[in-house]
């Protein structure tokens, strides 16, 4: 008790407030994780009183499952690849090129977001019929990068707009051509946001599960359309194993990016100009 | 002297109508000239055209007699010292120094021996592995400098380079900067609106104004003979009168001088406080009341009320200790301008 006598009642409150975010941010994540290892697991007990690894046996072993594991990171990687190769110049000419309507169009990636995502699909799908695009790997690329737009262009653009215009005289001054300069100079400074875009594409690349879904099925079921059938057909300790795998990337990229790029790129990101 | 940089009829009209024309000057080789004018005078502008970051509307640009304006920045043989700096943040000292002869693939072996050398020169030996984030903005305005230099350049573009530094840096950098055109033997292009910086580098000042040249001169001159009132009231100190001019002589209130010109109308008369003195028993003189003192270190500033109005003038330790506030002494003007009401010098009286 010595050490919360040395510090201020405000101190205590500040960490009262975060005990409950933290009990409210992790408090289902651990709930999470012990019900993945849990054998038997009896409502008003605490821990599970038999602890198992059964689930994930059958899930590993399950090849349909695995396969559709595989499915998820090509994908994931496609889409972000794509992604970059599609927005990366774009996002440069949000940057520097003051052409007219250019909040317009910034803005306007957002609208994919903005409505209902069935409905989108449904009417994507629509499209998708007519071309036959339906139940294609093409399909649910395409699919995939609607979402990824936005963060592929506004992140880098962002991150493109703190290179000043002067750092890239500099570099023309002393000798680089305009491609050089992109090459050496801003790609280079932007990358840190270009890596957090590029990490955002791949893991909501990794968790779409609504128009997988619909374009996808059933030749093509991801982790998170697997996962639907996984909780409507098995008890929910094999949910929680799928889940426990489906978040494992995410945590594991999230913190290979902090190691990249401090917080600010991640904030910088959302910054409108 | 050969010229190295030379400019013939300039202009650079922006889409709003502003800009600049009429731009005529040439820097000789070794010499430092300096382009001084408030903000949005044009300097820049002048300066970004010789550099290649600015279109010029019409004109030209020759540096050793080879026109350039047509070449991108990249082909020019000027290199660029920014006020903001600029060193590329994600790479070392050394990389930033590197970077011009990487592109030109010069051999490492050579590369390093020229940073080592110009690092030399800008005093900081041993900070090739810093980051310019680790840096002083002093260090970082070396740097740039450094980075600029080994482009060899024929004209080196300075931009306000000193600006962003405190007084006592800015005092350092500028007499280094002195230092390695003697070794080097450079020719500079320099810009500022500090009318102090350009006095005290400049081989020659280009003084603008409203994105024209007001007057092309060197330091002394363009502080004793200013072409125009704008000149006068822009560098150094200076008082300035209302007066008419009427029948060979100047007004101001109930005082007149004797005028040798046919000029009638308003004019304004300029005189610097350091030519307003002590009038000793033998020279005509006015009562002037002691009203302010202000201590400026070797020297004050005191202000004075006459019958001309309020006027400024220096004294030194002794004289301060004679003169006491609220009295009566009797002044001289040693030396003053008359302008004419464009703003022209009629005539320059005394000195």
């Amino acid at each position: 008790m010595w050490y919360f006598r040395t510090l201020g009642k405000r101190k205590i409150i500040e960490f009262i407030f975060l005990c409950l975010f933290m009990l409210f941010f992790f408090g289902p994540l651990l709930n999470l994780l012990l019900l993945a290892f849990a054998g038997e697991w009896q409502y008003p007990d605490i821990l599970p009183s038999v602890w198992s690894l059964n689930w994930w046996s059958f899930v590993l072993q399950d090849e349909s499952l695995v396969r559709s594991m595989w499915l998820s990171f090509v994908i994931a990687t496609v889409v972000t690849l794509i992604s970059i190769i599609i927005c990366i110049p774009a996002a440069y000419a949000f940057a520097r090129i003051r052409f007219p309507l250019r909040r317009f169009f910034l803005f306007s990636f957002l609208l994919t977001n903005a409505f209902p995502k069935m409905g989108l699909y449904v009417a994507i799908a629509v499209l998708f019929y007519q071309m036959n695009l339906m139940n294609t790997f093409t399909g649910i690329i395409l699919i995939h990068i609607i979402n990824t737009l936005m963060f592929m262009t506004w992140i880098p653009s962002a991150a493109f707009e703190n290179v000043h215009k002067s750092q890239e005289e500099a570099a023309r001054d002393v000798g680089a051509s305009p491609l050089r300069v992109f090459w050496h100079i801003t790609l280079p400074m932007a990358k840190p946001g270009i890596i957090v875009a590029s990490v955002f594409t791949f893991l909501s690349s990794l968790n779409e599960a609504e128009g997988t879904f619909l374009v996808g099925v059933p030749n093509y079921q991801t982790m998170p359309v697997t996962m639907y059938s996984i909780i409507a057909d098995y008890p929910s300790t094999a949910g929680a194993v799928f889940s426990v795998i489906l978040t494992l990337p995410t945590i594991i990229l999230l913190f290979a990016a902090r190691r990249f790029v401090g917080a600010d790129a991640f904030a910088n990101g959302f910054k409108m100009k | 002297m050969t010229i190295k940089l030379e400019i013939e009829h300039l202009a650079k009209i922006y889409p709003t109508g502003d800009g600049v024309k009429q731009i005529d000057f040439y820097v000789n080789e070794g010499e430092l000239v300096t382009l001084l004018g408030p903000s949005g005078c044009g300097k820049t502008t002048v300066l970004r055209s010789v550099g290649g970051f600015i279109e010029p509307t019409s004109g030209t640009i020759k540096i050793n007699n080879k026109e350039v304006h047509h070449l991108p920045p990249e082909k020019r043989p000027s290199a660029m010292v920014f006020q903001s700096y600029n060193l590329w943040p994600h790479m070392t000292v050394y990389d930033n120094l590197a970077f011009s002869m990487k592109l030109k693939k010069v051999k490492k072996k050579v590369i390093q021996e020229k940073v080592t050398e110009v690092l030399k020169l800008v005093h900081l030996l041993g900070m090739e592995k810093k980051y310019p984030s680790e840096l002083s903005g002093g260090q970082q305005q070396r740097i740039a400098l450094a980075r600029a230099l080994l482009l060899e350049p024929e004209v080196l573009l300075l931009d306000e380079p000193f600006s962003a530094l405190d007084a006592k840096l800015r005092h350092e950098l500028r007499e280094e900067l002195r230092e390695i055109q003697a070794k080097r033997n450079l020719t500079m292009l320099f810009v500022t609106h500090d009318q102090e910086e350009a006095l005290s580098i400049s081989d020659k000042i280009v003084v603008m104004n409203n994105g024209h040249i007001e007057q092309i001169a060197e330091p002394q001159d363009v502080y004793n003979t200013p072409a125009s009132l704008f000149v006068a009231q822009f560098i150094g100190r200076m008082n300035f009168v209302k007066g008419k001019a009427v029948n060979n002589t100047i007004r101001i209130g109930d005082l007149t001088f004797p005028f040798d010109d046919a000029y009638t109308g308003n004019v304004t008369i300029g005189v610097r406080p350091e030519d307003i003195q002590l009038a000793d028993n033998r020279t005509s003189s006015i009562d002037a009341l002691v009203d302010k003192s202000m201590m400026l270190g070797h020297f004050a500033e005191i202000t004075l009320q006459t019958k001309m109005g309020s006027l400024k003038m220096f004294v030194d330790r002794e004289q301060m200790k004679q003169i006491a506030l609220k009295s009566t002494i009797p002044i001289h003007l040693n030396r003053f301008l008359i302008f004419n009401e464009t703003g022209e010098v009629l005539n320059i009286i005394g000195g």
